[in-house]
């Protein structure tokens, strides 16, 4: 029992980072089609700023925050820079030119800081942990699910309350009659990116505060899991992306706790993505169904 | 307050539109009408700027705005019920008005809100539900009423009308006359040619991407049947 609470725990820790990644991703593919591959360069991006201001011997009062904003600012400047000129181009230029951005990015950092893993300290309670009725949950745990919790309900409340939430997910379903609507299809998607940007910089935060590590391809580990989460839920479906995200945090901890000690237990993303194989052979859709959209 | 002058627009290598000329004045109900495939929707989104024509202008208050962003059109008062709806099934009823409010002021919204809750009863029952819950006519009217929301002064709309029960057809005329009794400028294309000639001020028939016929609305009515074969419609 303590140990399936305990797994419950890590499982949603896990997943909630993977939830806000796959969410970014699922608002960009909404308004624009495009699966972007250089969504958790973002990552890399909070993790180098928070690497320089530490060494600088900034607190972590100001990293945060400093994380937040680089990767709402950069997610921002790459739709300008790149996906802006290519809007109209086909999803499969789209894809590429995410690509690029990848390698663009891991070649930034190895020739302008080091390919090299940069270790700083990281805050000093992160690996306290709390006893709750005999169940040791780690502190850096409990923040992540509640700010998850109160990140998605914030944005729920975005979606929903505000026009420019609105005009989201009116792009998303039909973007031509968004368009109709008096919705200005540069601020939409501009503004989609950022706050895909500000769900990854949150996101980033809570990774570099577990791990106080920058490296060039930081990024790719988290994305492959964030796209995958993404799908699961059904591409472009915002509550699919939490779910997706979620599910495959559990999915994870789980295997690698009930699964054989040893090698069996370094198969877990193995049999993770056996699993959702299998998933996709029963929906193929992933498990949120979305109306197809129209691109700009 | 609209004109349309020799737009041509392609599809690729398909002309859609071959240098189609027309106007609409001030306070008009127009009708277009023809045949399928005649051109009648690439016109309307010609105008409300989804699509670039190859050759000609448009012009709204004697402004030019071919090839304007279809939003920014909408801020200069233009608004389309485009073909087929289009409402967004995802939101709910409120939330598709309260979106196409975008370009108004707060407190005008907020009103306009108010408005449409009182001129479409239908929609205030089902305000917090689900757009794509509502039957074809309750979404037709949310098509035109979300329209609405922009206050615009030049309401475009493609077949109003398509796939409702004849009851409703009635509801959705209705409301034409309505609309223009209220000082609005109307451009609709109709597939219920000889109805909505009789109800317009003007009216013109297209037909594979030329206007082949102009006049009167009640006077292209009556000649309708001359060619009904002709517009390809009967009614």
């Amino acid at each position: 029992m303590t140990t399936l609470v305990q797994n419950v725990v890590d499982g949603l820790g896990r997943g909630s980072t993977y939830a806000l990644l796959a969410l970014g991703i699922s608002l960009i593919f909404g308004v624009m089609h495009l699966v972007n591959f250089a969504h958790a360069e973002l990552i890399t991006v909070g993790a180098y700023l928070a690497y320089g201001l530490s060494t600088l011997g900034l607190g972590w009062w100001y990293l945060v925050p400093a994380i937040i904003a680089s990767a709402v600012l950069a997610s921002m400047a790459v739709e300008i820079t790149a996906f802006r000129w290519v809007r109209n181009s086909s999803p499969f230029t789209l894809l590429l030119t995410s690509f690029a951005i990848e390698r663009l990015s891991h070649a930034l950092w190895q020739v302008l800081v080091s390919p090299k893993k940069q270790t700083f300290a990281g805050p000093g309670w992160a690996f306290d942990t709390w006893e709750l009725g005999g169940i040791r949950v780690e502190v850096m745990d409990v923040i992540t699910i509640v700010v998850t919790i109160v990140v998605l309900a914030i944005t729920a409340l975005v979606f929903t309350r505000t026009l420019f939430g609105l005009a989201v997910r009116a792009s998303a379903e039909d973007f031509d009659a968004a368009r109709l609507m008096g919705v200005r299809a540069n601020r939409v998607i501009s503004g989609a990116f950022g706050f895909a940007g500000l769900l990854a910089g949150i996101a980033a935060a809570l990774i570099v505060m577990r791990s106080p590590t920058a490296e060039p391809t930081l990024g790719s580990d988290w994305l492959i899991k964030a796209v995958v989460a993404a799908i699961i839920g059904g591409l472009g479906s915002f509550s699919g992306a939490v779910v997706g995200g979620l599910s495959l945090g559990l999915a994870e901890v789980f295997f690698r706790s009930y699964l054989p000690d040893g090698t069996a237990q370094r198969l877990t993303d193995a049999v993770v993505f056996m699993l959702i194989a299998a998933l996709f052979i029963v929906r193929p859709a992933g498990l949120f169904t979305v109306k197809t959209a129209e691109r700009v | 307050m609209l004109r349309v002058n020799e737009v041509t627009t392609r599809y690729g290598a398909i002309t859609a539109l071959h240098g189609v000329s027309l106007h609409v004045e001030q306070g008009e109900l127009v009708a277009l009408v023809g045949p399928n495939g005649a051109g009648k929707t690439t016109l309307l989104n010609t105008v409300a700027g989804l699509l670039h024509p190859t050759t000609g202008s448009v012009e709204l208050d004697g402004r030019a705005v071919t090839g304007r962003d279809p939003a920014a059109l909408v801020h200069a008062g233009l608004a389309l019920v485009p073909e087929r709806r289009r409402i967004f099934r995802d939101l709910t009823v409120e939330e598709n008005l309260r979106l196409a409010g975008i370009t108004a002021s707060k407190s005008a919204r907020r009103d306009r809100l108010v408005e449409m809750r009182e001129l479409f009863a239908v929609l205030a029952s089902k305000w917090h539900t689900s757009a794509g819950y509502l039957s074809g006519g309750e979404a037709q009217q949310l098509a035109v009423a979300r329209a609405l929301m922009s206050d615009p002064r030049m309401l475009l709309m493609d077949e109003p009308t398509l796939g409702l029960a004849p009851s409703l057809i009635d509801v959705i005329f209705q409301l034409l006359v309505d609309l223009r009794d209220q000082g609005r400028t109307i451009l609709v294309v109709e597939q219920n040619a000889r109805r909505a000639l009789e109800l317009a001020d003007r009216g013109y028939v297209l037909r594979t991407g030329h206007i082949v016929s102009e006049g009167p609305g009640p006077e292209l009515a009556a000649q309708a049947d001359l060619f009904a074969t002709f517009i390809g419609v009967g009614e």
